[in-house]
């Protein structure tokens, strides 16, 4: 093969090359990644009726914990579990009807307000939104 | 008889006060009236000038109370002679404070004119205590009202400055209880402040600033203080720490406690020193603090020692998963969400932590067995973590070696072209 | 197969008169002495260029520029989207690479004195992109809403505020209100993918095609060079200039992965040691050093209009330079130039070597 030949096919041939592993990684990203959308501004926390009446169930909801709370009449409420004087995991005390912290007693009603103990400030509530069989949570406001 | 939640009673009530007090201090405003006392007292020296200059911040004077409210006296007239008539009573013994200070505090009618949600028991605490019964005993160097809250600048206790504001409290008790002249008399130790000083509740008061930390009053009562009676301790324990508190009720050994006569927290937290708990102190550990009562080789020390394994490869796994996490990390690879697990099955540690108290090994296992669950999907985006960044540098090296081959081959081009016969031209 | 090929072309050479361009790009010649390898840095900046562009719209696929999402998206395509980490990486390192890439090539036609006539408006319209690609940098450094973006663009336009007459009005037109904020995001959003690009070409444009017309200028002195020709010599040799970049670049990417940071909060306090981009950090550290007060007009203020004043004369230095216009060597022009350049860079060491100095 001549030289010139030669080195004209190396050209393609690396060119070629070059341009398949540039494209690749293009192309992977145009396709759209499996989880949709880059904000869960809602999330579902639990599907309609999946909770029975003066019960809660525990759920992420961003990068907190959040508790989803059907209270005995009824109702929906959800709050962030984290406990504001040491970060705890806020636990729901059906006898009481309130949200209680096991290292050192705080305890919340259900509307996130400090009812005893050491706790400065009450828990953050979420709204809550039931849609198409679904209960969604998302921040207030 | 449970103790009532009175210190956390007190603690409600003083925030009322302080609303009740700013409410009423603003129509109160000081009318400039004649007040010979103060005039005089700050031209004279130190100890003479220190009450007037005091008095200027001092709770009482926001009330419209003036010297001669406490001393006796007449504030309108100059001369010093018809100033101190005969209403005048000079300061009071060091014996007779307390009843001094309370012909007002202990008057339910007298302070209800000032603020009626404050308690009018003090003094009738103050005679259960220990320092009030050295009083009636004749000992007048047992503390007295204005040993703890000053004379002059007597500030509300739930003001940042007053001497009984809680992060205050172990300075103004430290005041004797630290001092070994003090003491001595007493055969009392004088450690507890600056064994205070290195607990984790000296921490979350001092540095935290946190005011549900319990200062000396929280455990001893304030004015009915008392060092705790043996029996007592777990409950006053108990109020924050109640999820310990019913566990080791629970647990073998509540019995065994009581019949020994033992006091509970205390006997493996010490009470002022207490320290952060560590696994060390389970059995087997560095600090086995079971081997007090148990031996080496029993029974309840061998079901310790399981405890302590469980606890302990839970640890070990979530280092693992944290090194793994870190390795990837520093790898350039994203692994909050990861993190964040990691975090959650950190939370299921502490329960487990918190159950050795109730001394059942199968409770403590479930509640590991929740974490281990979340480790496991830890490991496992790790795992792929570390997958995605050997992908990236595999994937880099084969792009640059088409580069490299695509920089030789033009390189070559380039060298071709100039040498061809149409360059040389 | 040959016959395609000629088809092809006859095909485009009736419809887009190609065999004129090709005689025009055939006969372009560039000079080769020992100051030529500095012609490459143009085109190294319009590939750079490329590449923003590029990734650019890569990233406009996921990238949503609202308060409550431009974070997360930025954290999505680093984590969940396919390459996304490379892209954005790619684009975030490259941003300033380019810059600097634009003060090489324009310090190094500077002292090459390319700016004699009849090349002025290549020197202006240089400038003019120079300042367009640091609006680029700033406000491109505000998309990803992390803390750092946040408070560097309030201290970046604190200072725009400090202008004598036009400050005030500048800084709320730029920020869309009195400060930073979700306005600011959208308006910096709307200034980067489409204002600044669209200026961008325009002068770009005309940089190139006059850079085409008047070929390569030569350093005062050199008389008679070496030509090669544009196409293909000086082209594949670019090409190979780029290649290695891209590499470089690629290899940067992988091991040092630009990061997301924390989300701004515009109720946090400033972080200690806060500073603009490295490229701006130079006038930073100024404004830090100048005395409050110079003969009763406040330091902060002389200094802005110090650097406004220079920029003005930097970009009228072809007018400026008589003794290069007349071919002459200009050493106090040369001279002036190190000067600046020595600041610059003295003034950018000093920000990271010592960051305490000043207020």
């Amino acid at each position: 093969m001549k030289r010139r030949d030669f080195v004209n096919l190396f050209l393609g041939g690396s060119l070629l090359g070059t341009v398949v592993s540039f494209l690749y990684p293009v192309i992977r990203y145009l396709i759209p990644p499996r989880q949709a959308e880059a904000v869960a501004k809602k999330v579902v926390a639990a599907k309609a009726g999946e909770l029975a009446p003066n019960s809660a169930k525990f759920f992420r909801f961003g990068s907190t914990a959040a508790v989803l709370v059907n209270t005995a009449d009824g109702e929906l409420r959800a709050f962030s579990a984290v406990c504001t004087h040491l970060t705890c995991t806020v636990r729901y005390e059906g006898d009481s009807g309130t949200l209680f912290c096991p290292c050192h007693n705080g305890r919340f009603d259900l509307a996130g307000n400090v009812l005893s103990g050491p706790p400065p400030r009450p828990l953050e509530a979420f709204e809550v939104e039931v849609s198409g069989g679904d209960i969604y949570v998302s921040r207030k406001g | 008889m449970p103790v009532k939640s009175s210190l956390r009673e007190m603690k409600r009530r003083s925030r009322l006060l302080l609303s009740a007090l700013l409410f009423m201090s603003m129509p109160l405003a000081v009318s400039a009236q004649k007040n010979s006392c103060v005039e005089c007292h700050l031209q004279m020296d130190d100890a003479l000038k220190a009450p007037a200059e005091g008095f200027a911040a001092d709770v009482h004077k926001q009330f419209g109370l003036g010297c001669e409210d406490c001393h006796g006296g007449n504030p309108a007239q100059d001369d010093v002679e018809l100033a101190k008539d005969r209403s005048f009573k000079g300061s009071p013994e060091r014996a007779k404070i307390p009843e001094f200070c309370g012909s007002c505090h202990s008057d339910s009618a007298t302070m209800r004119k000032f603020n009626p949600n404050l308690r009018v028991d003090q003094l009738a605490l103050y005679w259960t205590s220990r320092h009030g019964q050295l009083l009636k005993e004749g000992d007048a160097s047992g503390a007295v009202c204005t040993d703890c809250h000053g004379v002059h600048g007597i500030q509300p206790s739930n003001f940042p400055k007053s001497q009984v504001f809680p992060w205050n409290i172990p300075q103004t008790c430290g005041r004797c209880h630290s001092n070994a002249e003090t003491m001595k008399a007493y055969g009392i130790s004088v450690r507890q402040v600056d064994d205070y000083k290195q607990s984790v509740h000296a921490r979350a008061l001092f540095e935290k600033k946190d005011l549900s930390a319990p200062a000396c009053n929280d455990c001893h009562g304030n004015h009915g203080a008392a060092p705790p009676e043996v029996t007592s301790i777990a409950f006053v324990c108990r109020q924050c720490h109640s999820s310990a508190g019913d566990l080791f009720s629970r647990s073998p050994h509540k019995e065994a406690f009581d019949s020994l006569g033992m006091s509970e927290c205390e006997a493996c937290h010490g009470n002022h020193k207490i320290i952060s708990p560590a696994d060390e102190m389970l059995a087997g550990g560095q600090n086995d603090i079971c081997l007090q009562c148990h031996d080496a080789g029993t029974e309840p020390h061998q079901t310790g020692l399981e405890i302590k394994r469980r606890i302990d490869d839970f640890v070990a796994s979530s280092e693992a998963a944290g090194k793994l996490l870190a390795s990837a990390e520093s790898k350039g690879i994203e692994v909050s969400e990861a993190k964040f697990k990691l975090q959650d099955s950190l939370s299921s540690l502490v329960l487990a932590r918190n159950l050795t108290h109730g001394l059942s090994l199968p409770e403590i296992e479930t509640s590991l067995g929740d974490g281990a669950k979340i480790l496991a999907e830890v490991m496992v985006s790790g795992e792929a973590a570390l997958r995605e960044a050997k992908f990236r540098r595999s994937g880099l090296i084969i792009a640059t070696a088409f580069i490299i081959l695509l920089a030789l081959a033009l390189y070559l081009k380039i060298r071709d072209l100039q040498r061809s016969p149409k360059h040389q031209r | 197969m040959a016959g395609l090929g000629e088809k092809t072309k006859a095909y485009l050479e009736s419809r887009f008169e190609i065999s004129a361009i090709r005689e025009f790009a055939g006969k372009k010649k560039v000079p080769e002495h020992k100051r030529s390898f500095w012609y490459f840095f143009g085109g190294i900046c319009l590939f750079l260029f490329i590449i923003q562009v590029l990734t650019g719209i890569l990233l406009l696929l996921y990238y949503t520029p609202s308060v409550d999402a431009a974070h997360e998206s930025i954290q999505f395509i680093m984590s969940q989207v396919k390459f996304g980490w490379l892209i954005r990486s790619v684009h975030s390192w490259t941003a300033n690479i380019l810059v600097g890439v634009i003060f090489i090539h324009m310090f190094s036609s500077f002292f090459l004195k390319a700016y004699r006539p009849p090349r002025e408006l290549t020197w202006i319209s240089g400038f003019l992109l120079l300042v367009l690609f640091l609006a680029f940098g700033f406000s491109g450094y505000l998309l990803p809403w992390n803390e750092l973006s946040f408070f560097a663009t309030r201290v970046g336009t604190d200072i725009a505020g400090v202008i004598p007459v036009v400050g005030k009005a500048l800084k709320t037109f730029i920020l869309g209100g009195p400060e930073v904020s979700g306005a600011t995001l959208t308006r910096f959003f709307w200034l980067h993918v489409a204002v600044l690009p669209a200026f961008s070409l325009l002068i770009m444009g005309i940089h190139i095609i006059l850079v085409q017309t008047l070929g390569m200028s030569k350093p005062i002195g050199i008389g008679e060079a070496k030509e090669i020709s544009f196409f293909p010599d000086f082209i594949l040799k670019d090409s190979l200039g780029w290649l290695i970049i891209l590499a470089v670049v690629g290899a940067v990417c992988v091991f040092l992965p630009w990061e997301v940071g924390p989300k701004a909060d515009p109720f946090a306090s400033t972080p200690l040691g806060i500073k603009p981009e490295w490229y701006f950090t130079f006038m930073f550290t100024t404004l830090k050093l100048v005395p409050a007060h110079i003969f009763t007009i406040e330091g902060e203020l002389l200094a802005v209009m110090g650097f406004m004043l220079g920029g003005l004369l930097l970009m009228l230095v072809p007018f400026l330079d008589r003794r290069a216009a007349r071919e002459k060597r200009s050493p106090v022009f040369t001279a002036f130039g190190l000067a600046v350049l020595v600041y610059i860079i003295v003034m950018t060491g000093l920000t990271y070597l010592a960051p305490d100095i000043g207020k």
